[in-house]
């Protein structure tokens, strides 16, 4: 028993080891073809980080992971939010109004903003969801159409609503007493770990509770695996469609908080996207499962910053870590399927060897 | 996927019945594109240079919706369309400022194709889900344009970290002999009916690259290829049953690999168009989505090249009017109103009583919008293709009809 | 007539799938312009033997001669190019094309596409009677319509050989008329057919030569002029068959389920079902006989709650629960064993312990309130894994890696935990080893003797004939006869199967 426990878990590990190695060899292929030297790249890049990067890594990790948490829990059910982005979007531009609105005071405004921005990212893919279910359309192609109707749509209201300083536009300024610094764990220059960050540790252990340990769960995973058998077991499909689809909104509804009443107190230039990309990307890397995400997430973001030092002392251009990810991303997905093909033929050879084969037809 | 639920009578799509009768539609389009620019006084809805601004925007569309009608056909969903584009665009760039413009395409062609490589691997040899690895071809496909952009261009004349500006593009049409001006004098007289005619014609022979036209001939070229000849019949059959086509000796594989790898071209193609036509050069996030688009259009066109070139062009239209006057804007409204009450009458007629209420308040609800209104904000001329698409979508998926096994993983021996 | 060179020999032929032998030692001869019949039971190995001879699987041991030349067949199309064609159980057609696209798919060098294929297509048509337009699309087509265009896609590539999967199972009986009519044309054209069934007295009319496959090779060969169905039947099944047997009646006189008047309309106003009604006591079985797909899965899915009727009523243990969702009629005591059980059965990519778990995702011992018990759904699955002998390396394997049986074996233990009033069972033998089967005969019978209500649904006439204690027919989704398993004979239930006959 604990042998095959254990084949399993090696297993699991072998295709993201495997994705590391190609990701790295293609990267260096790629920058020592264009006349680069790989060397000074991979010693920047596994340089010491400064504090400065670390503050930022930390904070980075906690947003793509929230972002990962999202579109993990559509993929566990077989459902492709694509529309994490348009999500946190629509979520981060609520959230940022209501709070600078200053209808409430305080932590209360912050909280109240909060469950604005996970209902708002919510009911956004819920039309997805909606549409889904009653019409059958394709969730890839609505949430796709959502995203870019949720750009022009917040380019739109904070131009109309908001506050105009020069060039540039943004919302309400949210009151002091109502932004969540953080806390500063080097110097002051070099920034402060943001408090809301902790949401992404809720929802990383939330997701692994509700995933594992509860009966809908459960229902979640068994309708991913099998629409038919989750059917016949007694899930009604089309509530669970909705049901995944707005929880996966509303987790993406929180993405951008922490920087929001962290640093940024407003929507406006200084918003972040590409998180909801970024998140699916280590969704996928991870494998939906919470701890392969984490490691997703710090990776990402750990070398995003890093390639800020790259700038300094060599002349290869940060960008080269946007192919090291997508190609992490793909080598990771070729290789699990490789592994899976793999487990499934030794798994069977592992019962045949166990049970005295049965004669029968495979039809 | 599951974008549409086929029905074992399923009629014809509404694109599909409507291009039937496409001469007839056009008349009727035209006369009443032409009514609304003379009730509204807005002769920019259909000028000369509107219709060259459509024309531009519709071109890359086009060709991400081609590219993934290609895929598709043969089972393949390629939403790594918007990556192969992005590749495609730095292709064009690198290879026109070394080589010259039409060099330069069959650059873009390339590199498209490299990402249309990356997807067939991922997708046909390995069975990935496919729209997970177009997700992760889409993040290639940016991060390596970005890259590349920044270390190869940088030192270019006229080359930044993230553009290559002063290409040459491909030959251009400035202007066809008597044609043009007379087509030109005849659109502004703003008489009924002619004048949006000779627009047309204006437009087609009027500085325009001669890109474009090799851009209509590869559609009307691969619905040649892929209705009327063995090889396209060989490649659907991939997409329909490739469980039949494997019993019948047809190389499934290899007919998918082909197929994606033509897919990731034309995409690599619309890319270049966006680079040397569109504007002059390459610039960082020069697609802005158009890929995903061009997948919407070719749905919207129930996956038919007629109806992708329907679905291209209104996407390209709506484009390309946010950049011109507010007032043609403005006009639109009352053409989208007419053209829902017109279906709300089609769907009476035929008796589906309920689609034809919700096209009628639709209408209705345009209409008053167009009356109570003086301007309309440019947002949500931008926004109109989205919303457009999932109304579609949401009216008409049902009646959609793509491919069977589209999206569907196939491995080698599993038939029978 | 028969020429001195067979059209094809198999000798030795052995094909083995991880886990699973599915062919050893098989050995066939086809002679030249006869209809040879391949027989044997479900799960006998047929279908795998016509695939390696089709050239879609490769054999693991053994020789193929065509024409007494050997020959190595790498794909169809190397079957294709000599002379070989086969005609799927599962039609090999794509609903969206055109019968000419259909029909010269991987044949267009010999033709073209255009209007030399369609005339081939009628020359073939007319010559055999087949009543093909070149140019309607396949979804407009029947079952008996797709199934001449099957064979003719055969002939237009000038197939000699020609294989037939089980042609009949989905026919009615005036439709296996027309076929035979056409096969009989066929082998006086010159053409070698190649004819699977398990129906022996379709194989009595129509085979010049019988070979009978049991149990993954062949166990002999007939004459169809001196064999009876007996002798054939015993080739068949061997001398181990289980009986299904049920013994003495333990029906009580209390209804569990009963339907009336249940009538289910799809989408465009066709029935599926029409006015079923029905009453199983506790202690009961009763069967269901039909040809597949006239309402079985359908009447299943209506008492499931995953179709709710058009119309009617259904009452379990005198509750109305007409509309109930199928979570709720499941905690309610319903037991199901699907007819696929990978579809509808099983995670197979989740261990046994997890499985156990689904269907009855709000039962003890698997959840306590909403939260999962782990531990407690463990040790359930060990009891069955022991109980019903599921033979697995530990209940952390996953689904797919068992074999056939044994994850039947696993569905029957799950839906049998809990004590349900009310076992809902499709084809629950369906492609398990005999073993296996008679395992699973058992498990039904003793809940039986225990009071449990049991629909049984299958194929296997003697399965139901065994087990049963009333048999109900149904034919486009009516019942159309009520049998009583003691009197009734395989050959009634199949008349009024196939509407030849009602009672």
């Amino acid at each position: 028993m604990n042998s095959v426990r254990l084949r399993r878990v090696g297993m699991a590990l072998l295709a993201p080891a495997i994705a590391i190695v190609v990701s790295v060899l293609v990267t260096t292929i790629v920058i020592a073809a264009v006349g680069s030297s790989p060397g000074d790249f991979w010693s920047a890049m596994f340089s010491d980080p400064s504090p400065r990067l670390r503050v930022n890594i930390i904070n980075q990790t906690a947003m793509i992971y929230t972002a990962a948490v999202a579109a993990a829990i559509g993929f566990r059910m077989g459902l492709f939010n694509i529309g994490i982005e348009g999500q946190y979007l629509m979520a981060s531009f609520a959230a940022a109004s209501f709070a600078g609105a200053a209808y409430l005071g305080g932590f209360l405004n912050v909280a109240v903003s909060i469950i604005i921005a996970v209902a708002v990212g919510a009911a956004w893919a819920g039309i997805a969801g909606i549409l889904r279910t009653t019409r059958g359309v394709s969730e890839v192609i609505s949430t796709i159409m959502l995203n870019a109707i949720a750009v022009t749509l917040v380019g739109y209201l904070v131009d109309r609503h908001g506050v105009h300083e020069g060039n540039s536009v943004h919302t309400k300024t949210i009151k002091s007493g109502s932004m969540v610094k953080g806390f500063t764990p080097y110097e002051p220059r070099d920034g402060q770990v943001w408090a809301l960050s902790i949401l992404a540790v809720l929802v990383g252990v939330g997701f692994w509770v509700l995933l594992n340990k509860t009966r809908f769960g459960f229902d979640l995973r068994a309708s991913g695996q099998s629409q038919s058998a989750a059917l016949a077991s007694g899930v009604n499909p089309k509530r669970m469609i909705v049901i995944a689809m707005m929880l996966s909104g509303g987790v993406a509804g929180l993405v951008w908080l922490p920087a929001l009443f962290g640093d940024a107190g407003s929507y406006g230039t200084s918003y972040q996207s590409q998180l909801g990309f970024l998140g699916i990307a280590v969704a996928l890397l991870g494998r939906n499962r919470p701890l392969g995400m984490l490691f997703g997430a710090v990776l990402f973001a750990f070398l995003s910053a890093q390639s800020n030092t790259l700038t300094f002392g060599t002349d290869v251009s940060p960008s080269i870590v946007q192919i090291t990810q997508g190609v992490a991303v793909l080598a990771v997905v070729v290789a699990y399927e490789v592994v899976r093909r793999w487990r499934t033929r030794l798994e069977r050879r592992v019962v045949a060897d166990e049970v005295p084969a049965a004669t029968e037809a495979t039809a | 996927m599951s974008t549409s639920t086929t029905t074992k009578n399923a009629s014809p799509g509404l694109v599909q019945r409507l291009t039937k009768n496409w001469f007839y539609l056009t008349l009727v389009g035209i006369a009443v594109v032409s009514l609304v620019r003379i009730v509204t006084d807005t002769n920019d809805l259909d000028s000369a240079g509107t219709l060259r601004a459509a024309i531009i925007s519709t071109c890359p569309i086009l060709m991400a919706a081609l590219g993934g009608l290609w895929a598709e056909r043969a089972g393949v969903v390629n939403i790594g369309l918007e990556g192969q584009m992005i590749l495609g665009t730095w292709g064009a760039a690198f290879f026109t400022y070394h080589y010259g413009p039409w060099v330069g395409i069959l650059g873009a062609a390339l590199l498209g194709m490299i990402g249309g490589l990356l997807h067939a691997v991922a997708t046909v040899t390995f069975g990935v889900d496919h729209i997970v690895s177009g997700v992760a071809i889409n993040l290639i496909g940016a991060g390596a344009a970005t890259y590349l952009a920044e270390a190869v261009f940088s030192d270019y004349e006229g080359g930044g970290p993230r553009q290559l500006i002063g290409l040459d593009p491909p030959t251009i049409i400035t202007k066809t002999p008597v044609i043009s001006e007379a087509a030109l004098d005849l659109a502004d007289k703003h008489w009924f009916f002619v004048s949006d005619v000779a627009s047309v014609v204006a437009a087609l022979t009027t500085n325009i690259s001669t890109l474009t036209f090799i851009i209509f001939g590869l559609v009307v070229a691969s619905a040649w290829i892929l209705w009327r000849t063995s090889f396209g019949l060989r490649l659907r059959s991939c997409g329909e049953n490739p469980q039949a086509a494997e019993t019948l000796g047809v190389n499934v594989y290899l007919y998918k690999y082909i197929a994606v790898l033509v897919s990731g071209a034309l995409a690599g193609i619309g890319g270049g168009f966006l680079a040397l036509v569109s504007s002059s050069g390459y610039g960082a996030g020069q697609t802005g989505g158009r890929g995903y688009i061009g997948l919407a259009a070719m749905i919207f066109g129930n996956w038919r090249p007629g109806g992708l070139l329907m679905g291209a062009l209104t996407f390209g239209y709506t484009d390309s009017l946010r950049l011109r006057d507010t007032d043609a804007v403005h006009a639109l409204l009352l053409l989208v109103a007419l053209a829902l009450l017109l279906i709300a009458a089609l769907r009476a007629v035929r008796g589906q009583i309920n689609g034809a209420i919700v096209m009628g308040v639709a209408g209705a609800l345009v209409l008053a919008w167009f009356l109570l209104t003086d301007s309309v904000p440019r947002e949500f001329t931008v926004m109109t293709p989205y919303v457009t698409t999932l109304f579609v979508l949401a009216l008409g998926a049902q009646r959609l009809r793509m491919p069977a096994a589209d999206g569907q993983q196939y491995r080698k021996g599993s038939a029978g | 007539m028969p020429s001195e060179v067979d059209a094809v020999r198999l000798r030795g032929i052995g094909k083995r799938f991880p886990g699973v032998i599915a062919n050893h030692d098989v050995d066939v001869t086809i002679r030249s312009g006869t209809v040879h019949a391949l027989i044997g039971e479900n799960g006998a190995g047929k279908s795998t033997l016509m695939k390696i001879l089709y050239g879609v699987q490769k054999p693991d041991d053994g020789t193929i001669e065509i024409n007494g030349n050997e020959v190595v067949l790498k794909s169809p199309t190397d079957a294709i190019d000599n002379g070989v064609g086969m005609v799927f159980q599962h039609f090999m057609l794509a609903d969206n094309l055109t019968v000419l696209e259909n029909m010269v798919l991987g044949a267009e060098k010999l033709h073209g596409i255009g209007d030399n294929a369609r005339a081939e297509i009628r020359r073939i048509s007319d010559r055999f009677g087949f009543e093909l337009e070149p140019d309607v699309l396949v979804e407009r087509l029947g079952v008996a319509a797709r199934q001449r265009l099957e064979i003719a896609k055969v002939l237009y590539r000038g197939a000699k050989i020609i294989i037939l999967d089980e042609p009949t199972a989905v026919l009615v009986p005036q439709e296996v008329d027309a076929l035979f009519a056409n096969l009989r044309e066929l082998r006086s054209a010159g053409n070698s057919v190649l004819f699977i069934s398990h129906k022996l007295d379709e194989v009595l009319a129509i085979a010049d030569d019988i070979t009978v496959m049991r149990r993954g090779t062949t166990v002999g060969t007939a004459d169809p002029k001196t064999a009876t169905k007996h002798e054939l039947a015993e080739l068949m099944v061997g001398s181990e068959l289980p009986s299904p047997e049920t013994g003495e009646s333990t029906v009580t006189d209390v209804v569990e389920l009963e339907l009336h008047d249940v009538t289910l309309t799809d989408e465009f106003g066709r029935n599926l079902l029409s006015d079923i009604s029905l009453a199983i006591h506790r202690g009961e079985i009763l069967g269901i006989a039909g040809v597949e797909g006239n309402g079985q899965s359908e009447l299943v899915e209506a008492i499931m709650g995953m179709h709710i009727p058009t119309s009617g009523r259904i009452t379990l243990s005198g509750e109305d629960v007409t509309r109930w969702h199928t979570r709720k009629l499941r905690e309610a005591g319903i037991g199901y064993i699907p007819e696929d059980r990978h579809r509808h059965g099983l995670l197979l990519d989740s261990p046994l312990w997890e499985n156990r778990i689904l269907g009855h995702q709000t039962e003890a011992p698997n959840v306590k309130g909403p939260w999962i018990n782990r531990s407690g759904a463990r040790k359930d699955t060990t009891r069955i894994v022991e109980e019903y002998d599921v033979r697995a390396p530990g209940i952390d394997t996953l689904a797919r890696a068992l074999s056939g049986g044994n994850q039947q074996k696993l569905i029957v233990g799950r839906e049998m935990s809990g004590d349900p009033k009310l076992l809902i069972a499709s084809h629950p033998t369906r492609g398990v080893d005999v073993g296996a089967q008679a395992a699973i005969w058992g498990h039904i019978k003793r809940a039986r003797k225990a009071g449990l209500a049991v629909l049984l649904i299958s194929a296997d006439l003697d399965e139901l004939i065994g087990l049963s204690d009333t048999i109900q027919v149904i034919l486009r989704g009516r019942f159309v006869g009520t049998f009583e398993p003691s009197t009734v004979t395989p050959q009634d239930l199949g008349a009024a199967m196939t509407g030849g006959q009602t009672v």
